[in-house]
């Protein structure tokens, strides 16, 4: 990642929450609202205009599920791995996408196409298995669907470029 | 919008919006929250064109609400007056509601529930089962109104209870309203919700807060998603109650940015309160101030814990810590601070409304009011259900849940998540409320119901579990973090066929043990869906460690795929869906699975139309 990050995007996020408590998580998510993941640049800027130890945002964004360090893929997948999810089938969804798109689940295909990741439970169970792509729901998956659902993303960037 | 200035204003206002809702005007409530998924968008835009086309935009309102909890049969639509209730639509279905029953007054009988056991058609909402057997207390607006639209939660008498603490309640008495309601925590533990407010009331403090737990993170639970998304105000409603009870000028809503319209649901509630003045500075002309921030989470299960919840608005890791100290008398930065869950909260107007005594006659003796269960799992009526307490689990699965699907046989429900245990076939006439509930080994939870059914294995179903709260554990103290995993380790082997019967015990004895030294809740109610399956179900542990076999089923290393050469048609679907090309045959011939080749991934078995593949 040769490219030069502008950290003047930060500027404003770190007016608006100038002086306010526990303001540090809120401004990692609305950074990384910005960049797409948290660079260590942008972890750094933060701690210096927060006056909060790198090591201590460190811990923090490991510590959440939600904080991510290294760049993501065009599309997120979440594959719901909840309870009523996990008993309709989702395990078999899950293994079929690792299959697919041989990444772990927390991973990025190498074309940086998809992001792989795992959640509790998105609250939808009436859909279940369900997984959940940018903002879409795909529903009452079987591993094979799951996979076919996959496809309508991978062309989508060509199709742009036509 | 304009701002109230005085309580007379509010209860104007209130009488004003009542009186112009004509109970007998055209309205049309989609569900915009949970059927979107499902299309309701689309079926939104379709219904605005055609009441367009006909001309009737001045005679329908076109209602955007939150839940009707139905899921299972999402899109739903209702028509008002009538009452009729649509299921499962599409959009090519809507110009037939539109003139049968906008224009006509009639219903559309092929977009009617079926009943289940009479086959008839059921036209109107109130007679389907699944809504005939529920007491909507705290789900009274939801799918009644437009969440975003603060007239709609005042027209049914929003705010009034408001209006009558500040006018003519000491906070005192508030409390006292609240325990004679018999009200108990919603969020899992049930503790008395008067007693933690009282306490709260008298920690010396010079600022105090009020934190709305909304960080729903149990797996399987979705009402308090629902109750924000659809009916915000009374949740801010019964957060403002509690401040004025307490003396605190400050809140908090810490909710899972998994949950994003939740999210822009209750941050539009709180800036239109604001801009009416029920909510910020001098609320109605009075001395009471309240200011309520949104804080979103950033996904840890553990932030459910009221101490880690701390934490993580302060900025922190979300860990726990140890208590006492109480929240209640050092909590957020230190001050006293009284958590609530969400379902607890939105039941504060209805309490103070109708009084504490009315509240205290429905339910059991020890468990009062309703509770909101998310039917979920191996269920036909999937969907959120609010129903009195002291209800047995027979009549929520079976009455209203409307059984299990293709005919197959209930095992058992799990009740409280990850937190919880299993209440097997034997229990079904339990009257569920908090204390039946504990003594059976489970917990009341946050009132995620999953159902499980013999294609489930129960070993199974507590490795999940384990699996979920050994990823979630913090870290912070030892029984927790390493307890958890040696637990997963021996079902991990169980599950693999590598079992041994002294495993049992060294289960039985772990799990007492992380009950009694974890810091917190979560390490705490870890091992009881272990406990609850060991005791339940004994015999599935024992055919997988002495037979080797997974009687459901389900766990890989103890089944085999196979295709049954009598019913397979050689159509070639298993042939062709198979990632590993373990399957050949010839057109129409019976095929054959190799399996040395086969990974168990079960996309043979769930592609099969005929089901020829068969777990052995």
């Amino acid at each position: 990642m040769a490219e030069i990050l502008d950290l003047s995007r930060l500027d404003n996020l770190f007016e608006e929450h100038q002086g306010e408590d526990g303001a540090l998580i809120p401004v990692l998510q609305e950074a990384q609202n910005i960049y797409g993941y948290l660079p260590e640049e942008v972890l750094r800027c933060i701690s210096q205009k927060l006056k909060v130890p790198l090591s201590k945002i460190y811990g923090v964004v490991t510590f959440y599920a939600q904080f991510y360090l290294d760049p993501r893929g065009r599309h997120v997948i979440k594959s719901c791995q909840g309870t009523a999810c996990h008993v309709r089938g989702a395990k078999g969804v899950l293994e079929s996408l690792i299959r697919e798109l041989k990444v772990k689940p927390g991973g990025t295909t190498a074309d940086l196409n998809f992001s792989l990741e795992t959640v509790a439970c998105v609250g939808t169970c009436f859909l279940a298995p369900v997984m959940m792509i940018d903002k879409d729901y795909h529903s009452k998956l079987t591993p094979k669907r799951a996979v076919d659902v996959l496809k309508k993303y991978s062309q989508k960037p060509e199709r742009e470029e036509a | 919008m304009e701002r109230l200035f005085s309580i007379e204003e509010v209860q104007r206002l209130q009488k004003t919006l009542s009186e112009a809702r004509n109970p007998q005007r055209l309205r049309v409530r989609i569900c915009m929250t949970g059927c979107r998924a499902y299309g309701a968008v689309e079926i939104r835009d379709a219904f605005k064109a055609m009441i367009d086309e006909k001309g009737l935009t001045t005679k329908v309102d076109l209602l955007e609400t939150g839940c009707h909890g139905f899921c299972a049969r999402a899109p739903v639509v209702a028509i008002d007056p009538h009452g009729f209730f649509y299921q499962q639509i599409s959009p090519r279905d809507v110009p037939q509601i539109v003139q049968t029953s906008l224009i006509e007054g009639k219903p559309v009988e092929k977009l009617l529930y079926t009943h289940p056991q009479t086959g008839e058609p059921v036209a109107l909402e109130k007679d389907v089962p699944f809504y005939r057997e529920q007491m909507k207390i705290v789900l009274r607006n939801c799918g009644q109104i437009d969440p975003t639209r603060i007239e709609d939660y005042i027209a049914r008498d929003g705010y009034l209870p408001l209006a009558k603490v500040l006018s003519s309640m000491s906070p005192e008495e508030v409390i006292g309203e609240v325990v004679r309601s018999g009200l108990r925590g919603r969020g899992g533990a049930g503790f008395p919700t008067g007693n933690k407010w009282k306490f709260a009331r008298n920690a010396q403090g010079d600022v105090k807060y009020i934190i709305c737990n909304a960080d729903e993170g149990d797996p399987g639970a979705f009402m308090d998603r629902a109750v924000l998304e659809g009916d915000p105000h009374t949740v801010l409603e019964g957060m403002l109650i509690a401040a004025y009870a307490i003396g605190a000028p400050k809140g908090y809503v810490y909710v899972r940015a998994e949950y994003p319209i939740a999210v822009t649901h209750i941050k539009k509630a709180v800036a239109d309160a604001k801009a009416m003045g029920l909510l910020g500075q001098k609320i109605l002309g009075t001395h009471f101030n309240f200011e309520v921030k949104i804080k979103e989470g950033a996904g840890a299960f553990v932030c459910g814990e009221e101490t880690a919840l701390i934490a993580s608005i302060e900025g922190r890791r979300g860990m726990p810590r140890t208590r006492p100290p109480f929240p209640a008398i050092a909590g957020l930065w230190g001050k006293p601070t009284n958590i609530n869950n969400v379902e607890t909260f939105a039941n504060i107007p209805p309490i103070i409304h109708k009084g504490g005594s009315w509240y205290a006659s429905l339910g059991t003796e020890k468990s009062k009011g309703t509770k909101i269960f998310a039917l979920a799992g191996k269920i036909n009526n999937t969907g959120l259900v609010e129903v009195p307490m002291g209800i047995t689990l027979e009549r929520i699965i079976f009455d209203i849940g409307g059984g299990i699907p293709g005919g197959k046989k209930f095992k058992a429900a799990q009740t409280g998540g990850p937190s919880g245990g299993c209440i097997p076939s034997s229990l079904l006439n339990l009257p569920i409320d908090y204390d039946s509930l504990t003594a059976a080994g489970a917990i009341m939870g946050s009132g995620g119901l999953i159902i499980t059914d013999e294609n489930t294995c129960m070993v199974d179903m507590a490795k999940f579990f384990l699996t979920f709260t050994q990823s979630e554990s913090c870290g912070r103290c030892v029984p927790c973090r390493l307890g958890t995993k040696r637990m997963l380790e021996i079902l991990q082997r169980i599950t693999e066929g590598t079992g041994e019967l002294s495993d049992l015990e060294t289960l039985k004895e772990l799990a007492p043990m992380i009950k009694d030294t974890s810091l917190c809740g979560l390490g705490q109610t870890t091992p009881n869906p272990v406990l609850t399956t060991l005791n339940y179900f004994l015999d599935e542990y024992k055919a997988h460690i002495e037979e080797k076999r997974c009687p459901a089923g389900v766990c890989k290393a103890l089944i085999r795929y196979q295709i049954d050469p009598e019913t397979c048609t050689g159509c070639g679907v298993c042939r062709k869906a198979c990632p590993q090309k373990a399957i050949s045959g010839k057109a129409k011939e019976p095929h054959t699975l190799d399996q040395a080749l086969c990974i168990k991934c079960a996309i043979c078995y769930n592609e099969c139309k005929f089901d020829a593949i068969k777990i052995i």
